[in-house]
Formats: structure tokens, C-alpha cells, sequence
């Protein structure tokens, strides 16, 4: 259940400016972002918390609470975990060794691990912070003002508000089975293994289907009110030019910390 | 308040002292709910949508979890005592959809007799009764989420009736339930022995089943008092959105 209690929607409801920006500056804004972050030299410490002050700052400017940022972003964690290998396979200076196994870490790959995982982590609360301030109506919308094909940017619409759907209702199943899941005395509750696995799988199962037919009915239902896969809104979002100087700053100054990263 | 007059040296079979319980999203859904059931009383919960009912149901098998203290049978619900007191407690969801997770209508209602490693005849002695109670034998081979909605929920209160539970803790089970289905789910209730807390819209049934009812708005018990006392009550319906105001408008 606290699975997917943390799976919960992604947007976070708060009057900020954040959220009020335009869903299409704050998606290149992100993309942007993300880029120049990735450019940053091996093990340049300064540069990488230059770089991670104004998404700080954002969290902030939009009220998002610390601890739902944190934990959504730890999402990134298991990904950076394949680059943990580098540790021992990049050339230089031994600094430690796991004992039994007998691999020897060196500075330089230690260094390279660190330096993927602030990168990584920089670059999902940033998105954590498009996400959290962004509708996901507004995302399609941007997806669409950035010439995305309308098609894959249905797709990628349905995918997440499905994936919530599909959550949601396999967290309702886990409750329906657990409130039925009894232990009495004198009896060896639970069953075999085998028996649950069964159990397991079979829920497995009947959500994929149901997921499915949910779909289509829910489809159908778009259909009846006329829907044609093009997003619509009752205010149309508009391109305001602050936030775009805004988005347009934060960008120079990434490129700034780069170009001084380099020159400096 | 009819709980102490009549139950004040019977057994009690739900305790809950000011249970507090807000989603993870911030909405507070019950803000200090103080009950107490004596063994074999068969209480009704109503209120307007979004009072808390289904929140309350839900906290009583640990299924929330929220501040404050619940007994059931005298036993506390705790990490430790949870699966004991499941098989206290039957739980129907509100939706037959949450309730319903197994490929045919008989793996369902077998589930919870054979998670208690009840002996196979034992099983299938309970599962025949219980669809029959519900009126729905002859389905055993069909996949649930392809009947009905009434159907679905005639098998839903099936699973929950053959757990042989003391309690039964029903959320609107006479939802979507065609007048006669309903009529005979009625009587049903009335002839269980078990004791009842049951959330409902369906205020034509209660005096019927019900020698108490308990009334719950935003999150907090407003009334709990005798059937007939609280059905009379047009004042106190009315406050709480549980009458239709002047009567619905004819044609
Ligand atoms: N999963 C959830 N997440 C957040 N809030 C919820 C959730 N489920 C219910 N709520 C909120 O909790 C409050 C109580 O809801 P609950 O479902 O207990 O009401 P109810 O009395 O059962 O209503 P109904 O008669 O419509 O079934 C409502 O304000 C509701 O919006
Ligand atoms: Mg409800």
C-alpha cells in the first residue's frame, strides 16, 4: 500500500508563481537545465552546487514540501547504482579495497560516481519540481507547443494518468486481499507459498485485464464527449515575458558557471 | 444514548477512542471519533458523501491507520494483533471492483476460509452457503469483473460472509442492488447474528435492520441514538444533508 501511496499523483497543489509559469517555458526550461548540468566537468564540486542553488531555490519559490521532493527524487538512486562499477574499473590512485572480494576502488572512480550521482540527482529534483507544479493537461500542452506529435504526446498523457489508474486500483486489491488474509488459532494460516504465489499472480493478472477494459470504456466515454486526442483548455496558458526572461536567466547562468568552469 | 442503556454489561465488540485519520494528500477525514459496540448490535452509520463513513470502516481491520486506540472483542488493533482481528472483523469495500481480485467468483469467496487454513470440506461448505445467502450459487465458475454491478456486489458480501467473522463491518451494501435483491439482502441482514456496523444511503432500510444509528459529518460522530428517534428527526436530517429538503420537484 505505502508503495503506491508514494506512487501518488505527481502534482502538488500550491499557489506559487512556479506553478503559475507557463507549462511549456518550464519544460525547456527543464530540458535546458538538465543539459548544461550534464556538461559539467568530472569532480568540479563548486560548479555542481552552483548549479544545484537555483532548483533549491525553486523547491522553495514553489512551496513544494522537502520531504516529498526528497523522497521522490531517491527515485533516481537505483539508476545511478550501474555506475557504481566505475568506482573500480577507472585507472588511478587505490583508496579502498572490499574485502573478500578483492576489488580495489581508486580516488578517480570514486570521484566519477560521486560526480553521475549529484549530476543525476540535480537534474530529477529539477524535474520532481516540473512535475510537481506542472498539470498534466498543461504537460501535453507543452508537449505540444514544443512540436511533439500530438499522437506520442497522447501516449505519453495516457501512460501516466494509467499508470496512476493501474496503481491505484492494484493498492485497492492488495487491501481487499489483506482485510481477507485472517489468522485463527489452532490453524496454520496463510497457506503454502505456492498457494500465494498463485494468489499473487492471479491479481497480477486480473488487473492487467480489467486495466484494459478499463481503458477501453474509458476511451469510449472520451469519445462520446467529443474528444479528438488534441488537449483544450477553458483558459489557454499564455506566454508571459517575465517567466520567459525568467526560464531564460536561470539558463545563462548554467551557462555561465560552464563557460567559467572551463575558462577559470 | 441507546449504547449504554441496552449494552452496558454486554460484551463490546468495537471500541474506537478518538480516532484521528487524515490522507496522505492532507485531507483530514476523521477528526476524533469516539464509538462503542456491544456484541450482536446492529448499528448503521450514515452521513452526506465525503463524511468519513468509508474512512471509518476502513480503520476498524487495520486496513488505515490512523491516531487513537480501537478495540475489537477487547483486543487492541495493533501491528501484532492485525491478523487475528481479521478474522474478527468481515470487511466489504464499498466498490465490488476493490473487493473482487480472483480469475472466478469461487477462488474469491474461498479465499479468506482457505487463508485461515480451514480444512478443504470446511471450505467448500462455506463458500456454497455463503453464495447461496447471497443468492448468486451457479455463478462459481464466472470471472467476477464480467457480472453485473448488483451481481459483483452480491458476490463481494459472499467473501466477506464466508470468513465467519463475529463483526461485519459493510460498507452500502445495498448500492446498485435491483429492489429485489435488495429486499432479500434486507432480510438477510436481519437474520445474521453478527455484529454490525454498516454504512449506508439507503435510509428506507434501516429501521428494518437497525436498532441504532449513528450519524457522521466531516469526520466527526453529530448524533448516535434509536432508529426511530433519529429517523424523526427532520431538524437533524436535514443539517446534515441526509434529507432530499422539500421533496423532489414533480414533473
Ligand atoms: N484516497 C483518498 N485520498 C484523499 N482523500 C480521500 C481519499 N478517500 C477519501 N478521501 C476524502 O476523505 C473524506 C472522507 O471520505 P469517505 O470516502 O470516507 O466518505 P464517505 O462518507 O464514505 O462518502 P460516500 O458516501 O461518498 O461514500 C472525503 O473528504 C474524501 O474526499
Ligand atoms: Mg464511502
Amino acid at each position: 500500500m505505502s508503495l503506491v501511496f508514494a506512487l501518488g499523483d505527481r502534482y502538488v497543489t500550491r499557489a506559487s508563481v512556479v506553478h503559475r509559469a507557463d507549462g511549456r517555458v518550464k519544460l525547456a526550461l527543464t530540458l535546458g537545465y538538465v543539459l548544461l548540468v550534464t556538461a559539467t566537468p568530472h569532480a568540479h564540486w563548486l560548479a555542481l552546487a552552483a548549479l544545484a542553488l537555483p532548483v533549491a531555490a525553486l523547491v522553495a519559490v514553489a512551496r513544494l514540501p522537502l520531504d516529498v521532493v526528497l523522497k521522490r527524487s531517491a527515485l533516481a538512486l537505483p539508476f545511478v547504482l550501474a555506475a557504481v562499477p566505475l568506482a573500480f574499473t577507472t585507472p588511478g590512485e587505490l583508496v579502498a579495497t572490499v574485502p573478500l572480494l578483492g576489488w580495489t576502488a581508486t580516488r578517480e572512480g570514486a570521484e566519477a560516481v560521486a560526480t553521475i550521482l549529484a549530476k543525476s540527482w540535480i537534474s530529477v529534483v529539477l524535474a520532481c519540481v516540473l512535475t510537481a507544479s506542472t498539470t498534466p493537461t498543461e504537460l501535453v500542452h507543452a508537449l505540444r507547443g514544443l512540436r511533439v506529435p500530438a499522437l506520442l504526446a497522447a501516449v505519453i498523457f495516457f501512460t501516466y494518468r494509467y499508470l496512476f489508474t493501474i496503481g491505484d486500483e492494484g493498492s485497492r486489491l492488495m487491501r481487499s486481499r489483506d482485510s481477507r488474509s485472517a489468522a485463527i488459532a489452532g490453524y496454520r494460516s496463510g497457506g503454502t507459498l505456492r498457494w500465494r504465489a498463485g494468489i499473487l499472480g492471479s491479481m497480477v493478472g486480473t488487473l492487467f485485464l480489467r486495466s484494459y477494459e478499463r481503458s477501453e470504456r474509458v476511451f469510449a466515454a472520451m469519445q462520446s464527449r467529443g474528444y479528438d486526442g488534441e488537449p483544450r483548455f477553458l483558459d489557454p496558458p499564455t506566454l508571459h515575458r517575465s517567466e520567459l526572461a525568467g526560464a531564460a536567466l536561470l539558463l545563462l547562468y548554467a551557462a555561465l558557471v560552464q563557460a567559467y568552469v572551463r575558462l577559470g | 444514548m441507546s449504547a449504554s442503556a441496552n449494552g452496558a454489561h454486554r460484551e463490546l465488540a468495537l471500541e474506537l477512542h478518538d480516532v484521528e485519520f487524515a490522507y496522505p494528500d492532507g485531507v483530514p477525514a476523521l477528526r476524533g471519533v469516539s464509538l462503542q459496540v456491544p456484541a450482536g448490535e446492529k448499528v448503521a452509520l450514515i452521513g452526506a458523501n465525503g463524511a468519513g463513513k468509508s474512512t471509518l470502516l476502513m480503520q476498524l481491520n487495520g486496513i488505515l491507520r490512523g491516531r487513537g486506540e480501537i478495540r475489537v472483542l477487547g483486543r487492541v488493533l495493533s501491528d501484532a494483533s492485525v491478523r487475528e482481528i481479521r478474522a474478527l472483523i468481515g470487511l466489504l469495500f464499498a466498490n465490488p471492483d476493490d473487493q473482487l481480485f480472483s480469475p472466478t467468483v469461487l477462488d474469491d469467496v474461498a479465499f479468506g476460509p482457505l487463508h485461515m487454513g480451514l480444512p478443504k470440506p470446511e471450505v467448500q461448505r462455506r463458500v456454497t452457503e455463503a453464495l447461496k445467502q447471497v443468492g448468486m450459487s451457479g455463478f462459481e465458475a464466472r470471472m467476477p469483473h464480467h457480472l453485473s454491478m448488483g451481481q459483483k456486489k452480491r458476490v463481494a458480501i459472499a467473501t466477506v460472509l464466508a470468513m465467519g467473522t463475529p463483526i461485519l463491518a459493510l460498507d452500502e451494501p445495498t448500492a446498485s442492488l435491483s429492489p429485489g435483491a435488495r429486499y432479500e439482502l434486507i432480510a438477510l441482514l436481519q437474520s445474521l447474528p453478527q455484529t454490525m456496523l454498516v454504512s449506508t444511503h439507503d435510509l428506507g432500510a434501516l429501521p428494518g435492520v437497525f436498532t441504532r444509528v449513528v450519524v457522521l459529518d466531516e469526520g466527526r460522530i453529530v448524533a448516535d441514538g434509536e432508529t426511530a428517534t433519529i429517523l424523526a428527526d427532520h431538524d437533524l436530517l436535514h443539517a446534515h444533508g441526509l434529507d432530499e429538503a422539500h421533496g423532489l420537484p414533480h414533473a
